[in-house]
């Protein structure tokens, strides 16, 4: 322990933020993205019609089996051969996050959807609302008020999930780190560090999703 | 799109045995993992309900420290910073003559992660059982240790067996971490067959497969248990 050099992250301050910087933008586009397409996802399950509720349980199941580094892999393999020229790491990560969330997100959304109680969408259709107005103005803000705090937990396990893609080289904070690390021949240093911040995020966050909770009263 | 299909690459004797050496570690992993996890997550979420506070509040300090880390980083640690900061002897030890150091790692981290999850539905479990239940047996004369022998584990566990398999399943997934210490399991062979071969598309599509396989096979076991295990009236509380 008499060796720890902490020196070495002071003087590496600019580079380790811009890589923290990359991995908040990252998440931050993935769990948007990630909800606006499991809200689709979600929805077509619970259609009602046959092959839409299908294909989209399908699509959910066969994606919440694999393995996020397998889809990072898939993606980054796929996305420049369907768009014909590459698009650059973080666009290729980016679609695969959101692609790999979006399915997680319809699990979650899906059951905040059933939550909301039958009668009130008989209330919307009573009064003449259409299907698409009894979703937008009746069924989902309620079922959004009520999944805040699990969609903030999933957003926390994202945020944890993009250190993955260290495994493309691309340059998130936890790339940086080891960047760091190995040039600097200082790895006990950088990645205790690195613990240290993503523990100091994550718990921060659900500390939020507890007093979420709380002011929900559930 | 622009490719050349050959899906007979996957049946070339060196690719073919690199994807079974790939699940072969898969398992290994994830199973001695699975067996780490269970008995630490059962240990501490046990902990956390127990009424000593300085006990569970240690077993609460464990499960956030796990959970509020990424896996990749905490693999880092078990992995290039342990042996630093151990005392020397064991820490060349670790480095130079431990059998198997990507494998022992990729275990015993994946093993200390996915228990923090463990023993949060373990708490959940006993926690979703009503008081009133604990309390008759205190009543009857029942010690702390009778109590949860007799009433508390055996109706908790049984409660908990469909978020547990959903959690096996998990470790499954998160097993394929391991690469990153240079462990070759099944995503990692796939990766590899890609390119030496050029054949993305094919390597993935069996490596992804094979996870499937995986999936619907742990789910069919999860439904027959879910059914053994059911308790009457109990249904849904968990």
């Amino acid at each position: 322990m008499s060796s720890f050099d902490f020196g070495v992250i002071s003087e590496n301050i600019p580079f380790l933020w811009q890589g923290l910087k990359l991995s908040l933008w990252l998440t931050v586009l993935s769990v948007i993205g990630g909800i606006a397409i499991g809200t689709i996802l979600a929805l077509m399950r619970l259609s009602g019609m046959r092959s839409v509720a299908l294909f989209a349980a399908g699509y959910v199941n066969l994606i919440r089996s694999i393995p996020l580094i397998l889809v990072i892999f898939w993606f980054f393999f796929l996305v420049p051969l369907v768009i014909g020229r590459p698009i650059g790491s973080f666009y290729s990560a980016l679609i695969a996050f959101v692609m790999f969330e979006a399915a997680y997100y319809s699990e979650i959304i899906r059951a905040g959807i059933q939550s909301v109680k039958k009668g009130q969408i008989h209330a919307g259709q009573a009064t003449g609302l259409n299907y698409w107005q009894v979703q937008f103005y009746i069924v989902l803000p309620q079922a959004f008020r009520n999944m805040i705090p699990i969609l903030v937990t999933q957003g926390i396990i994202l945020f944890q999930d993009t250190s993955l893609v260290f495994v493309v080289s691309l340059r998130d904070f936890m790339t940086v780190s080891s960047i760091i690390a190995r040039t600097e021949g200082r790895l006990a240093e950088m990645y205790v560090f690195a613990a240290f911040i993503y523990f100091v995020i994550c718990f921060s966050g659900s500390l939020v999703v507890r007093n979420l909770q709380k002011a929900q009263g559930t | 799109m622009d490719y050349n299909w050959n899906w007979g690459v996957l049946l070339q004797d060196e690719y073919l045995s690199w994807l079974i050496s790939g699940v072969g570690w898969t398992f290994s992993v994830a199973l001695a993992a699975w067996i780490i996890a269970l008995i630490i997550g059962v240990l501490v979420g046990v902990g956390r309900t127990l009424p000593f506070r300085p006990l569970a509040l240690i077993c609460t300090c464990y499960v956030e420290l796990f959970r509020n880390i990424p896996l990749l980083v905490q693999l880092f640690l078990w992995y290039f910073v342990l042996p630093e900061v151990v005392p020397e002897s064991i820490g060349r030890w670790m480095k130079r003559d431990m059998p198997n150091p990507e494998y022992i790692t990729a275990v015993v981290g994946l093993g200390c992660y996915t228990a923090s999850r463990v023993a949060e539905q373990v708490r959940a479990g006993i926690n979703s059982i009503s008081v009133g239940l604990a309390s008759a047996a205190y009543a009857n004369g029942f010690s702390i240790a009778q109590t949860y022998r007799y009433i508390l584990l055996p109706i908790s566990f049984r409660l908990i067996v469909p978020p547990m398999t959903s959690e096996f399943l998990t470790i499954f997934k998160n097993s394929s971490l391991a690469l990153t210490i240079g462990l070759l399991e099944l995503t990692a062979q796939s990766q590899q067959i890609a390119e030496y071969t050029f054949q993305g598309f094919e390597a993935f599509t069996a490596a992804t497969l094979i996870y499937v396989v995986i999936a619907l096979c742990a789910t069919v076991v999860a439904q027959y248990l879910e059914k053994r295990t059911m308790i009457p009236g109990f249904i849904g509380k968990a």
